[in-house]
């Protein structure tokens, strides 16, 4: 990244506490866990690549906080961040994913028949289904530090690996930088494409750097499964279709991102994965599954009643507006998703959505008659 | 051309030149003019001894293809030696930004208001305020793009200091932009005062609206003539402005405040980054030399529909933005008036080309509205 690991060094001539962050209007999980004890003890350390502290925190230092999120404040700029700056990293990620402890160990279940159920969400409610994830590519750099010409191979060994892609996954690679307008209408009409960044939280942390240079869509030709090539990750595999499916959709997503792990794997560039952190990706909150499997629901009752928030805690769901993080909902239809990544598996976390969302939607039928819900409060998962 | 070993463990190199080069092909400004592979090639290796490189000079420029008002420059300065250490790409872009301006120029330093004729009466009925503004930077500190906290915080430090000392008519205060009240911030807005956080994606991209808002603060005297932004888009911003047209005036502060404050950083230790090539040097390459612009918001509506307009502009060596500044638009037929050159041309100069051009303008829009032609009141190419 241009400005931030390059004058490290130089930076060590002023003090400790001249270089500290202002953290005194951050409410974000960086700033909770930012002591000047920990910010000297490494602040003069970096990754074998030169990613260094300062460029860990610095979408952090720039935005304190977040209207209706806790978001992270701080990124890894490759495999090694994780490591060397543990005595940041380890305290956020467990205060970011419910404890979980710097020895606790993370399971990984891609076995989509482990699903229960899931293919009979009311589709009157349920008006779509979707699963995401991300992926890295081991021995490149992340998107917050990554050069133009890492990205480039990542995007080169990406296409590779998906055109070589048959049956339902046979599809197509559109590069961001060019894409002819028509195309560009289609995937905007399908709901596939990803624009430049516009939220602070992402350009603040350097992966919108080069934009368009090695960005790109792929999707197979039914359009139920497509891949971002260098967004927010190197890869973000999504699996989606309308309806109330889940099992599906989850198949699909299986099935497909174990095709591009075998390519990859073949090319000697495995993803980056360990047995205590899941697989690696840029957001420490995307650690573990690095899933979010959710569904667009119409809630309108539900959703304005004073539980509402209550039960989605219970359910370890969480509700975004219908244009994904950082929107509000419309027209009371909610993207309701697993609020977990870490510390639980693939298959369990779809299975909660699956399992809660069948829920709210009896609860919401309840209310549209006019009955209390209060019997089928849940416990708390 | 300096390498630190320590510098040198950067992996400035991760790939081959060839696979690192930026795709310029859609790009439009003076960097992706000069950035040619061989150049890329030779250049990037090298890293001022504050570890600047050549990634933090382009990035702005890579990640802005152009702008539909101006040419932009697309590279920015991270310390004074910058413009040593990445000559071969600068010298270039310098020249052609810079009207023709050679590596062997000389560049003419000149503070001295009494040497601006006239600019006292410019007609208030067309001319509704007038500023100078320039840029300063301190030696021996990185620049917006590329400095850390620390040295930011140093930087308001001693700018603040410097400040408090001024005395009689430029006796003021600072306000930093952290800890400004509801009240203050109203009150500047309402003085025109309030710099925000920068939204242009040329500042953004190059890294000075990092850590906002710490350390970046704005100062202005109690007669709300002459303020210093701290730690915007330079380490010091210094702004003449009153309503009306009386420039000379404006200019007159200009040259004793800024004057009063050099002295006060050369006691403290701290010189302004100047050269006798390159003048005052500043973060981006257009504002070298006087870093001086000194305009008019004026009533321009008859002329500024006149199929002439532009070509009178470049004439007088002027320019137009909107009344909101650069990347505005005009509101009213108001526009903002102000010399186009920087580099080549002293303080003194530049001011007299836009009292002695402004003042045509407004003859020549009092002449459109009574009907009256003004071909004969067309300018020689200053």
């Amino acid at each position: 990244m241009p400005f931030g690991n390059t004058h490290n060094n130089f930076k060590l001539n002023y003090k400790v506490e001249e270089e500290f962050p202002d953290l005194s209007k951050h409410n974000n999980h960086m700033a909770k866990v930012l002591t000047k004890e920990i910010y000297g003890k490494l602040r003069d350390k970096q990754t074998p690549s030169g990613y260094t502290l300062d460029d860990v925190i610095q979408t952090g230092v720039d935005n304190p906080g977040h209207p209706f999120i806790m978001t992270v404040g701080c990124v890894a700029g490759d495999e090694e961040s994780y490591e060397v700056f543990k005595d940041l990293l380890d305290p956020v990620i467990s205060d970011r994913h419910g404890g979980y402890k710097a020895t606790d160990k993370h399971k990984t279940d891609l076995n989509f028949e482990n699903l229960k159920g899931g293919d009979d969400l009311d589709p009157n409610y349920v008006l779509s289904s979707r699963v995401r994830t991300g992926r890295s590519i081991k021995g490149f750099t992340l998107p917050p530090h990554n050069s133009r010409g890492e990205r480039r191979l990542i995007e080169k060994l990406s296409v590779e690996a998906l055109t070589s892609l048959d049956g339902e996954f046979k599809g197509k690679y559109y590069p961001l930088k060019s894409m002819t307008d028509a195309e560009q209408e289609q995937l905007i009409a399908d709901h596939f494409l990803f624009d430049k960044p516009v939220s602070p939280l992402l350009t603040c942390a350097g992966m919108a750097r080069d934009w368009p240079d090695a960005r790109g869509i792929w999707h197979n030709d039914n359009k139920t499964f497509l891949v971002w090539v260098n967004e927010e990750d190197h890869l973000r595999v999504i699996s989606m279709q309308k309806g109330g499916n889940m099992r599906e959709v989850f198949r699909r997503f299986c099935t497909g991102l174990q095709r591009i792990e075998e390519i990859f794997k073949k090319h000697n560039h495995g993803f980056m994965w360990n047995e205590h952190l899941g697989y690696i990706l840029t957001c420490p909150s995307n650690l573990g599954t690095g899933l979010r499997g959710g569904v667009h629901v119409k809630l309108p009752k539900l959703s304005t009643h004073p539980k509402f928030e209550e039960i989605l805690t219970r359910l370890r769901l969480q509700k975004r507006g219908t244009g994904g993080v950082d929107t509000a909902s419309v027209g009371g239809v909610f993207d309701i998703s697993n609020a977990d990544r870490l510390g639980s598996s693939e298959v369990y976390q779809v299975q909660l959505v699956v399992d809660g969302v069948k829920l709210m939607v009896e609860m919401e039928k309840k209310l549209e008659k006019g009955e209390a819900i209060d019997s089928m409060i849940p416990a708390q998962k | 051309v300096s390498h630190s070993k320590d510098l040198l463990q950067l992996n400035l190199t991760r790939m081959s030149a060839e696979e690192e080069y930026p795709d310029l092909s859609q790009h439009n400004n003076h960097m992706a003019k000069f950035l040619t592979l061989d150049m890329y090639k030779e250049l990037r290796g090298r890293a001022t001894s504050s570890g600047f490189t050549l990634e933090g000079l382009i990035q702005t420029g890579v990640d802005n293809p152009g702008h539909p008002f101006i040419m932009t420059v697309g590279c920015v300065a991270g310390d004074e030696e910058t413009y040593e250490v990445f000559k071969e790409l600068l010298d270039p872009v310098i020249e052609d930004r810079h009207g023709g301006y050679k590596p062997s120029d000389k560049h003419k330093t000149d503070l001295n208001p009494a040497n601006l004729k006239g600019g006292d009466d410019l007609d208030p009925n067309y001319v509704l305020s007038s500023r100078v503004r320039t840029g300063r930077s301190i030696r021996g500190f990185c620049l917006p793009p590329h400095c850390s906290r620390g040295e930011r915080r140093a930087v308001e430090k001693l700018s603040i200091e410097a400040l408090d000392s001024l005395s009689g008519d430029l006796k003021g205060k600072y306000y930093a932009l952290k800890n400004m009240t509801d009240a203050e911030q109203q009150q500047l807005i309402d003085d025109h005062f309030l710099f925000d956080k920068p939204v242009s994606p040329l500042l953004l991209a190059s890294g000075m609206a990092r850590d906002w808002p710490d350390a970046r603060g704005i100062w202005h005297n109690d007669n709300k003539t002459f303020l210093v932004w701290v730690n915007e888009e330079d380490h010091l911003r210094v702004i003449s402005m009153q309503k009306g047209g009386n420039m000379k005036e404006v200019f007159n502060r200009f040259c004793t405040g800024l004057t009063k404050i050099e002295t006060l950083f050369k006691d403290r230790g701290h010189a302004f980054m100047w050269n006798e090539h390159l003048g005052y040097v500043l973060t981006c390459p257009s504002n070298l030399g006087t870093g001086l612009r000194a305009g008019v918001h004026v009533k321009l509506p008859n002329m500024s529909k006149h199929a002439k307009f532009e070509e009178v502009l470049k004439r007088l060596r002027l320019q137009k933005r909107g009344t909101g500044g650069v990347d505005t638009a005009a509101v009213g037929g108001v526009f903002d008036i102000s010399n186009a050159d920087r580099l080549g041309f002293s303080e003194v100069e530049l001011v007299q080309m836009v009292v002695d051009g402004v003042r045509l303008l407004v003859d020549m829009e009092k002449k459109l509205e009574k009907g009256q032609s003004i071909d004969d009141l067309m300018p020689a190419q200053k």
